[in-house]
């Protein structure tokens, strides 16, 4: 992080900068905010809908003192055929002194970074990563367990289409998690194992499910799937998290869901709600994180 | 033609056409090789000369895969400025491809890009479309296309995928003894794919191109040009899989041949990187698997030629997000070098060998008669180079219009002194 400020993806971080940011973010849990990026303009460029990131990052940022700008690809003039890299240069030309991308392009944010010398946070790019949702679900899951190392951490389902997946898988092999990843092969390629030696891959969650710490289950990214048909009745029957299935699982086992869920889905709805989910609190602790993140690559520490 | 007479005294000569390999010097008269010696020993007096002690020279470099983007996308290149930059890489004669705006399905097209007025620096023969428009559903007049000055037929860019359409011009290429060059992509199964498939391209998050999609179209194809006897040519063959059918069909005797690229040959799929636009390019990049299975075939002979697919693009339409960004990367200028970094000082393939596939070949696959050897009578196209002197490839100093090459700041060995055209100097380093 002190190389670039940039905040690109979590496979390049060291597993120092990471328990950094995250210490970072649990003072910011425990203290009242203090105006660390007070008169500071961040830039939030959402080419995609957004409900939590966007919304965290923002209460984030105004948490901290910053001023927000919101661009969305349909009210601005992006519509009207502006480049990526000419709304960057336009907005950093405005005094931005960051900029958030959310961007259906894999490596959009990085090619803000090239481009720009601003800060440039990865809100989540294509398939590719959603670093601050690692973190964050890496902050929930060390409130309750802990150590990472050792820890027996299931996904389930839309692997191939999941940046959520890519930022989890390497932040938690840097820290000596096993990972098990499990889905149908359409959704799970065999070169999804490439990503790191620490992962297993199933296809069957009741196997995937037994004896784990932590179960995160995955939406079907039906904007992503570019012409895939897939059965839906058959994907449930095969992959939905159950209370049955969640059972295999070890006793206190967390369940949870980057979001947005679909309920009666990928998941049970009984179960979203239930005593070992940890949705919500993963949403609240977004906002810690994000905070963390933009103290961290606006140099304000 | 230059009215000058030239000769090139003292350099070593590698004309494998001739199986040829030693000291010898040239007479060059009327864009024609008058005169061929052992070194001294010429009779005829030249009024200027080059001295290449030291250096190879071979018969002009031919590369018959380029996209000059004249008529329509000047912005990206010229024909003037293409073949400058050919003539820089060390390249006497392009074969450029029918992809242009218009795209080249008639003979006025095809008569227009020949025109001297287009300023060419080299020898331009330029491949007539296929169907009308590269639509893939018409066949355009073969015929009055080759009369026009086309070599080959291609939709290159799009693959001919209709099989009947296929067998028609194989058939009708066939008759007018011309090739098929076919760019062997399977759409159906490459739709939103921008590299190939495999660790990077999950690593990345970016979607992957099955090998099967070369390899099915390309083993359909032979299958064609077994039943019509026609001259199937495959472009930028790019895998291991395509490779094999190829060489079996040439056990079988049939008229099938291949190029691939440097890019395939000095990269993987890995060197994308952090989504290098400049690694973009169709075929992608391919395997390490794919890569050393191609230079076992450049190294055994069933592969063909060496051939560009030089593809420029604008700075700014490369400066994008990686699915965005237009495939293609230029190669006119980088060839050689390439060549000779890696097949030659790294994997030992001989120079003879590399002449073969980037001047002897491309002259035969293309029929491109009285080119591709330095034999008395034949055109007095001729490249000269250092094949040990090291350089370093500046992609902003290049002489195409476009520097979009993953190449900028390569070390390279084997650089390009003076290349030759009809006699007279058309680049000179």
């Amino acid at each position: 992080m002190a190389r670039t400020r940039s905040l690109l993806g979590l496979e390049h971080l060291t597993a120092d900068e990471i328990t950094h940011l995250l210490k970072l973010a649990r003072t910011m849990q425990l203290r009242k905010p203090r105006p660390l990026l007070r008169g500071k303009r961040i830039a939030l460029l959402f080419y995609e809908s957004s409900t939590r990131t966007r919304v965290s990052f923002e209460f984030a940022a105004k948490l901290l003192g910053a001023h927000t700008a919101l661009i969305s690809a349909t009210a601005s003039s992006i519509e009207k055929g502006e480049s990526l890299v000419d709304t960057g240069k336009t907005l950093q030309a405005l005094g931005a002194d960051c900029i958030v991308v959310r961007h259906p392009s894999s490596g959009a944010p990085n090619v803000l970074a090239r481009n720009l010398h601003i800060p440039i946070i990865n809100a989540g790019d294509g398939m590719h990563e959603h670093p601050t949702q690692g973190l964050l679900d890496a902050f929930t899951m060390l409130r309750h367990k802990k150590p990472l190392k050792g820890l027996r951490v299931i996904m389930v389902g839309d692997i191939q289409h999941s940046r959520v997946v890519r930022s989890n898988v390497h932040l938690l092999a840097k820290f000596g998690a096993s990972i098990t990843l499990c889905g149908p092969l359409e959704l799970l390629p065999e070169t999804a194992a490439s990503l790191s030696p620490a992962i297993k891959i199933t296809r069957h969650i009741q196997e995937a499910v037994r004896k784990a710490d932590v179960v995160m289950m995955l939406r079907i990214q039906k904007e992503r799937l570019a012409g895939l048909k897939l059965d839906v009745g058959k994907y449930i029957a095969d992959y939905q998290l159950t209370a049955e299935r969640l059972r295999l699982a070890k006793p206190g086992a967390l369940l949870m869901h980057p979001g947005p869920m679909i309920r009666g889905m990928e998941i049970q709805s009984e179960l979203a709600d239930g005593h070992q989910s940890v949705v919500e609190e993963q949403v609240q602790n977004g906002v810690y994180v994000r905070m963390a993140v933009l103290a961290t690559c606006l140099g304000a520490l | 033609m230059a009215r000058q007479t030239l000769s090139i005294r003292n350099g070593f000569l590698i004309d494998p056409a001739q199986r040829l390999e030693g000291k010898y010097d040239f007479l060059l008269k009327d864009g024609r090789v008058a005169e061929l010696a052992p070194a001294g020993k010429l009779r005829g007096r030249a009024d200027e000369t080059i001295n290449a002690r030291g250096m190879v020279v071979c018969p002009g470099l031919i590369d018959i895969h380029v996209h000059l983007r004249e008529p329509g996308q000047q912005h990206k290149e010229s024909i003037a400025t293409g073949t400058r930059s050919a003539a820089a890489g060390g390249f006497t004669s392009v074969c450029c491809m029918p992809n242009t705006l218009p795209v080249n399905d008639t003979p006025e097209i095809t008569r227009w890009m020949l025109d001297p007025a287009r300023e060419a620096s080299v020898n331009v023969f330029p491949v007539g479309a296929a169907t009308v428009g590269s639509m893939g559903r018409t066949l355009t007049d073969f015929a009055a296309l080759k009369r026009a000055g086309a070599v080959a037929i291609s939709d290159d860019g799009k693959p001919i995928l209709e099989e009947s359409i296929m067998r028609q011009a194989l058939m009708g290429a066939g008759r007018l003894g011309i090739p098929v060059i076919q760019h062997a992509e399977d759409t159906r199964c490459t739709e939103s794919a921008v590299m190939n498939a495999g660790p990077t391209a999950f690593r990345l998050g970016l979607r992957g191109w099955p090998t099967e999609a070369e390899s099915a179209v390309v083993e359909r194809d032979i299958q064609l040009a077994a039943e019509t006897k026609g001259h199937y040519h495959v472009a930028h063959l790019s895998t291991a899989a395509a490779l094999k059918a190829v060489r079996k069909a040439k056990r079988e005797r049939l008229r099938v041949t291949c190029e691939i690229t440097p890019h395939h040959f000095a990269m993987t799929d890995e060197d994308v990187g952090e989504y290098n636009t400049n690694c973009k390019m169709n075929p992608p990049l391919r395997s390490a698997f794919d890569r050393e299975t191609l230079i076992a075939g450049l190294s055994d002979g069933s592969i063909d030629c060496i051939a560009t697919d030089h593809a420029p693009h604008a700075a700014n339409e490369k400066n994008q997000e990686f699915d965005r960004a237009p495939f293609g990367i230029t190669g006119l200028e980088t060839a050689l070098g390439l060549a000779i970094s890696i097949l030659h000082a790294k994997h030992k393939i001989p120079l003879r060998r590399i002449v073969e596939l980037m001047s002897a070949n491309p002259a035969r696959v293309m029929g491109l008669t009285g080119r591709g050897t330095l034999a008395v009578g034949s055109q007095a196209d001729v490249t000269i180079f250092d094949p040990a002197k090291k350089w370093t490839y500046h992609a902003q100093q290049a002489l195409s219009k476009s520097k979009n090459s993953p190449f900028d700041e390569w070390q390279l060995q084997g650089k390009v002194l003076a290349a030759v055209v009809g006699g007279s100097l058309k680049f000179s380093a």
